[in-house]
């Protein structure tokens, strides 16, 4: 709109827009409507997990919302204390930290090895790299489970690390290869022109190129660990003293039932972590998934 | 646990120094070495610890996998391929198969759908990102947190007493005469109920890819249309759809994989009875319910061979990308 018609037919352009504001009222109709639809489930899970069990019992968690405002922290100190779930999130860091800087440095040798070394085989490892991709966990567990029971690691700490940095080494060396192979060649070739060696090539020119890309890879492998449930639940079990937040969620749904104030809670403690990752860094997380599209 | 928390400082300080150390380690082995022996041994040194934990956690395993399900519950025995006549003939699996063809149709059939439809709806609006974020948000969380969230939803109180469950309580009160229907439990709805808590995960993945895709496509392009006369959902049809087919092809099979592999959101609502089993769960009940190692092995297989055509296809399409870069 120009700004001659605005100032001559001011009229005409309010009805105008009032006519283009009315076209469009079905489509903010239908997003709006469908963000709600997304967000309502978990505003119940939230408010839920802050009103009293025995109103919980008794009324839709809607109701809760209108006067009078009855709510308490009380379920989460028993689902803290009485149902582990304290005990699963100190678990849970101790399981992804690791888990995560494990595989991180691993892969990163690999892709720059892929990217920037020529050798033979290069082409048909780095094809089994991808196709390994999509191979199902479920492929895996047996053996490893066996491996483990042999090194007496099974319910441990170290069982999931070594497990999730296997299971993890794909994806990763599949991300930070096309990274790294994008980035330009004229940069290595003067460095080592300038008398570089490989290990300060890496150390000092494509690891730190690469970290917009690492950065993506840690945040998306600590999602993956934090919420993982099958791999902790073969490895780690359920004991209180080892068992991740996941694990620890899945046991009260069977044994807490309709105690919906308790479930919520814990459902809720779970989520923290991967709401404050994700609110603070979407942006990483969004760019991983974006260049990782095939991850299984 | 205070032991558990010295290993974990252990880890998080003590594994980046070795594995810078390895770095060094192997460069100050090789230097003395002539150039081209150095450039020929390389590669590999960098790639060892990588190429340690394929073959140990995913390719020995697979291949040992594959073996075993030709043995007995205990691997000792051999059974040829009675685990796989097990696995095609036994209700059960049946019911599995039956399920998990459920989950390949409709819930890629919906991730994928929802997911083009909001990438060109939250194309033209202002508040984009926000509509994107609430959409993606549920991506972060844990499917377990997701199932916990819609077990809720899903609350089934018999007629008369007052629904907390949402979905019940929404249609009480749209529809007069209105039966709770126990969710999770009616074998007409369950797999149904529970292929959707999956999509609500999942729609935000194929909405933030298909919408990266749909900002690629020149807007010179669909003006061009408009200005041609093309009506939107010519535009749509004609352009937007041919030219993002690629794109639906990935987040497609993306999703097929996914829903082969279902297991976390079963596991947790139903554990899989009320015929709402799945392939997975049920591999994860013969591991450790009923501790035979030859059946789950052969569910495993199965469960593989089921996801090559994909790799297949991630394979070409790789290949296809590196011939043109």
């Amino acid at each position: 709109m120009s700004v001659e018609t605005v100032a001559g037919r001011p009229r005409d352009g309010v009805v105008q827009s009032l006519i283009g504001t009315l076209r469009r009222a079905p489509l903010h109709a239908v997003v709006i409507g469908l963000c709600l639809l997304w967000l309502i489930p978990t505003v119940g899970l939230l408010v839920s997990s802050f009103r009293p069990p025995r109103l919980v019992a008794s009324t839709g968690w809607w109701t809760g919302l209108l006067p009078p405002l009855q709510f308490t922290l009380e379920n989460y100190v028993r689902v803290l204390n009485a149902h582990h779930m304290g005990r699963g999130f100190l678990n849970s860091l101790l399981i992804t930290i690791p888990a995560t800087i494990i595989p991180i440095m691993v892969a990163a040798y690999a892709a720059y090895a892929f990217a920037w070394m020529r050798f033979w085989g290069r082409e048909i490892l780095f094809t089994l790299v991808v196709g390994s991709l999509v191979i199902p966990l479920q492929m895996t567990l047996i053996p490893v489970l066996r491996l483990f029971t042999g090194l007496h690691l099974v319910g441990t700490f170290p069982a999931v690390w070594l497990a999730h940095t296997g299971y993890g080494l794909p994806f990763a060396i599949y991300l930070l290869r096309n990274f790294m192979g994008a980035l330009p060649k004229d940069l290595m070739e003067s460095a080592y022109i300038d008398g570089a060696s490989p290990l300060t090539v890496f150390f000092r020119l494509i690891f730190p190129l690469s970290i917009p890309s690492i950065a993506s890879l840690v945040i998306f492998q600590f999602l993956w660990v934090w919420n993982d449930l099958l791999v902790a639940l073969i490895f780690v079990g359920g004991a209180p003293a080892v068992a991740p937040m996941t694990v620890t969620v899945s046991n009260l749904v069977n044994s807490l039932g309709q105690n919906w104030q308790l479930l919520t809670a814990a459902a809720f403690v779970s989520m923290a972590m991967p709401l404050v990752v994700f609110f603070a860094l979407q942006r990483y997380f969004v760019r991983g998934i974006l260049a990782g599209a095939i991850k299984g | 646990m205070s032991n558990s928390l010295v290993v974990a400082v252990f880890v998080v300080a003590g594994v980046p120094a070795i594995q810078v150390g390895y770095a060094v380690l192997i460069e100050a082995l090789i230097r003395p070495l002539p150039d081209r022996l150095q450039w020929r041994l390389r590669p590999w040194l960098w790639l060892a610890p990588a190429l340690a934990f394929l073959s140990a956690f995913l390719i020995y395993p697979a291949l040992n996998t594959l073996y075993l399900s030709f043995l007995g519950p205990t691997s000792e025995a051999f059974v040829a391929f009675k685990n796989y006549s097990f696995a095609f003939t036994n209700e059960a699996m049946l019911v599995a198969f039956r399920n998990n063809l459920l989950w390949l149709i409709f819930f890629t059939a919906f991730t994928v759908s929802f997911g083009l439809a909001l990438a060109v709806l939250t194309d033209r609006v202002r508040y984009e990102t926000v509509a994107k974020t609430i959409i993606f948000l549920p991506m972060a969380i844990s499917f377990v947190a997701a199932s916990v969230i819609w077990k809720f939803v899903y609350e089934f109180r018999p007629a008369g007493a007052p629904q907390i469950g949402l979905l019940n309580a929404v249609l009480a009160s749209l529809i007069p005469d209105f039966r709770p229907v126990a969710w999770l439990v009616n074998l007409a709805a369950n797999n149904f109920a529970l292929i959707l808590v999956a999509v609500w995960v999942w729609v935000g993945f194929c909405l933030v890819i298909l919408s990266a895709a749909l900002k690629g496509i020149p807007a010179e392009l669909l003006e061009a249309a408009r200005v041609d006369g093309a009506t939107e959902w010519q535009v749509f049809l004609r352009i937007i759809l041919p030219m993002l087919s690629p794109t639906i092809t990935v987040v497609a099979t993306t999703m097929v994989i996914f829903a082969l592999k279902a297991f976390d959101v079963v596991y947790v609502m139903t554990n899989g009875n009320f015929n709402t089993e799945v392939i997975a769960n049920r591999m994860y009940k013969e591991m450790f319910n009923f501790r035979d190692f030859g059946r789950a092995s052969a569910i495993a297989v199965i469960l593989f061979i089921a996801t090559v055509p994909v790799m297949i296809a991630n394979i070409r399409r790789f290949r296809h990308q590196e011939a043109i870069r």
